[in-house]
């Protein structure tokens, strides 16, 4: 219900076009205004507080359908920070990211790097340990990454001044932000699954369409089955009674569906040829963000170590261990 | 979402699996006798009919087929749970496994009643053990094109021609063998018939083929005038390739697709935990724990499917693909990290176990259908064919 009438307002409101003008640096408010003045952001927050009360299992397809369309403001990292800062806490209005790091450096200067949709984000909710602190990004120094188009940025405090310390959820920010990430891969990949199929269903070579070779048609279904496996660990970490992803779960998701991003990403721009890596054409919107994503809040390199000593420090056998996730 | 995608949402294994999970756990403990890991290793190809009789004393073989026939009477996410365990453990299940899986419910679907009442008991007492007759020499991934022929004759049929790789011929005693009983090669999936042939018949010859690990678990099996009486005849005349294909998706549906290198992963695991250089390790065993979850829970999805009536033929093939190249990666990985140091001890059962299912897993991407053939099929289901 709720994921639909979002698809909605995201294919009026987060055109393509929207999305480029963004990512050059024009001012994301009209998009913001139209995802928070439709309650987007109030999703996981308790009905009695005011919020649509939704489990997480229906949030997967709507945090999904954020990374099909691209969506150059961080929506999803908002709807995740307002819950786990607690319908108590006084809310700010504004679009609050998660970092995907936290350092204090000798001089007492606190450093957000790599942090998505930090151009953008009015604060920044980090971990230190069992709290979480939320910092404005007024009064952070922003240092863009310097890669074309990137939202990303690194946010730099002069000291901790700035910081609002708020206890407790900090351990569950890692599961949240890993799992919103694998949600948000998974939607975009299959966005590019769709594109490659229907250029390849559409270009013609050597008088017939692309996908009636066999070496396409062979690509596709290779492409088709990582998608598929990239999107059932991405919801499997969603599928959960509790009011966060189980880190496990998180971990695994977030894994499976950056170890197809690459894949995905390589078969779709070759099956498109040179038209793929065009500005103009919208595939690049997608795998830019293929890339960025698997890298962001850890990588499958990353947890695969993590889940590896987890099977490792445990008594079950590997095939109890996984029924366990 | 594309059709094919969308039918993977994420479904579970109801509760009520639970305790029957406990059942099968305990039942192992207590009747699988100890084995090192490169017998079970085997598993599937293990042919034990001492086993096999223990687990349909239990009322486990012919899980799915109706009580009045013999059978559990259990759906698709019971057997699901059953073969899980099973493969985890590495019990030889081979001797059952094809009458369990794909000839019971295919006699139960297509056959007559008298051919229910004859065979389903049998299956499941586990003294009726079937092999497929599918592949000739000149009829592998191209299976339209097998020549082995049923002509008419007084009182029934007479059988000619050969069938090869056939899984444990010399120790079953009845082939479902698919066969042209009209028409010529050129009418291709026209004019094929399935047959049940009693191995046990004047006429039928059996030669085991040895493989590359020391053992004969396939063979090939010749048919020289064979005289097969007409109830032989499984389901209709002409209607062969229908069958064979609904027969197929038995075989591809199940979780046997990602199990088949469980037992050498959990053995290397093992070895891991007591060793210091463990940690080198972490990642390679967090991805291929991750892969498995996941092609599990895709596996659950077909399960699902199943249960609800559907034939998720094209799910089957997309999950059985990626699954086999699951599997295949697992000895390919262990062997790379067995060897990291050369001055490390090996322990000599993960030794032998690493050997074998490195030198079977070509396998795991050709029965069932290839890798090739199952791409065709995902790409039929995607609109491309």
């Amino acid at each position: 219900m709720f994921a639909q009438a979002i698809e909605d307002i995201l294919k009026d409101r987060c055109t393509p076009a929207v999305v480029r003008a963004i990512e050059a640096g024009g001012s994301p408010a009209a998009l913001w205004q139209a995802v928070e003045g439709a309650g987007f952001l109030e999703l996981l927050v308790p009905e009695d507080a005011g919020g649509a009360g939704l489990p997480l299992a229906d949030l997967f397809p709507i945090l999904s359908s954020f990374g099909r369309y691209t969506v150059p403001v961080p929506v999803a990292q908002t709807i995740v920070a307002r819950a786990l800062l607690g319908s108590r806490f006084a809310m700010p209005g504004g679009m609050i990211t998660l970092a995907a790091a936290l350092q204090r450096e000798a001089s007492g200067a606190i450093v957000c790097s790599l942090t998505p949709y930090g151009r953008v984000a009015d604060f920044v909710l980090a971990r230190d340990g069992d709290a979480l602190w939320l910092l404005p990004a007024a009064a952070a120094r922003r240092e863009a990454t310097g890669v074309h188009s990137s939202l990303a940025a690194t946010l730099r405090w002069p000291d901790e001044s700035a910081v609002t310390h708020v206890s407790g959820a900090g351990p569950l920010l890692p599961s949240f932000a890993a799992a919103l990430h694998a949600a948000l891969l998974s939607g975009a990949m299959n966005r590019v699954f769709e594109m490659t199929l229907q250029y390849c269903n559409d270009r013609v070579q050597f008088g017939k369409t692309l996908g009636k070779f066999q070496a396409v048609q062979h690509q596709l279904s290779v492409m088709a089955e990582h998608v598929a496996a990239a999107s059932m660990a991405a919801e499997a970490a969603f599928h959960t009674d509790a009011a966060a992803p189980s880190l496990l779960a998180a971990a695994m998701a977030k894994s499976r569906t950056s170890e197809a991003a690459a894949l995905v990403a390589s078969i779709a721009h070759a099956l498109h040829g040179a038209i793929g890596i065009t500005e103009e054409y919208d595939l690049q919107l997608l795998t830019r963000r293929l890339h960025e994503w698997r890298m962001a809040h850890g990588s499958e390199a990353h947890w695969n170590a993590w889940i590896g000593n987890k099977v490792l420090a445990s008594n079950a056998t590997i095939a109890d261990f996984v029924r366990s996730v | 979402m594309n059709n094919l995608l969308s039918a993977f949402r994420l479904a579970t294994l109801p509760a009520r699996t639970n305790p029957f999970r406990a059942e099968v756990k305990a039942f192992l403990q207590s009747s699988l006798a100890p084995a090192p890991a490169d017998i079970r290793a085997r598993s599937w190809m293990g042919f034990n009919a001492g086993f096999s009789k223990k687990l349909a004393a239990r009322g486990w073989v012919g899980v799915t087929l109706p009580a009045q026939y013999g059978g559990a009477n259990l759906d698709a996410f019971s057997r699901f749970v059953l073969v899980e365990e099973l493969l985890a453990a590495g019990a030889p299940v081979s001797a059952h496994w094809i009458a369990d899986r794909q000839s019971g419910p295919l006699i139960l679907k297509f056959g007559t009643e008298a051919q229910r009442q004859f065979y389903l008991p049998r299956i499941c007492r586990a003294e009726a053990f079937f092999c497929i007759g599918m592949s000739e020499p000149n009829a592998g991934s191209d299976l339209a094109s097998v020549g082995a022929r049923a002509t008419r004759c007084e009182g029934g049929w007479r059988l000619n021609g050969r069938k090869i790789w056939t899984t444990n011929a010399q120790h079953c005693h009845y082939m479902i063998a698919l066969v042209r009983s009209s028409g010529e090669p050129q009418d291709r999936q026209k004019g094929l018939s399935q047959f049940i042939v009693d191995l046990s018949l004047p006429g039928v010859a059996v030669r085991p083929i040895h493989d590359l690990a020391g053992d004969a678990h396939f063979s090939e099996v010749f048919f020289d005038d064979v005289l097969l009486a007409d109830d032989a005849l499984v389901g209709a005349e002409g209607s062969g390739w229908a069958q064979v294909n609904a027969e197929l998706a038995f075989e591809r549906s199940g979780p046997e697709r990602i199990y088949s290198s469980i037992v050498l992963l959990e053995h290397w695991i093992t070895c891991l935990r007591s060793r210091s250089e463990a940690s080198a390790h972490a990642a390679t065993i967090g991805r291929l724990a991750t892969h498995l979850a996941t092609l599990r829970n895709m596996s659950i999805a077909v399960t699902a499917k199943l249960v609800n009536g559907e034939s998720p033929l094209v799910e089957a093939a997309l999950v059985k693909d990626i699954g086999t190249e699951f599997e295949q990666s697992i000895p390919a990985v262990i062997e790379a990290a067995i060897a990291l140091d050369p001055d490390a001890p090996v322990d000599a059962e993960l030794y032998r176990a690493v050997a074998y299912v490195s030198q079977i897993a070509p396998t795991y991407s050709l029965r069932g259908g290839t890798r090739e053939i199952l791409r065709g099929m995902i790409a039929r289901g995607l609109g491309l064919r």
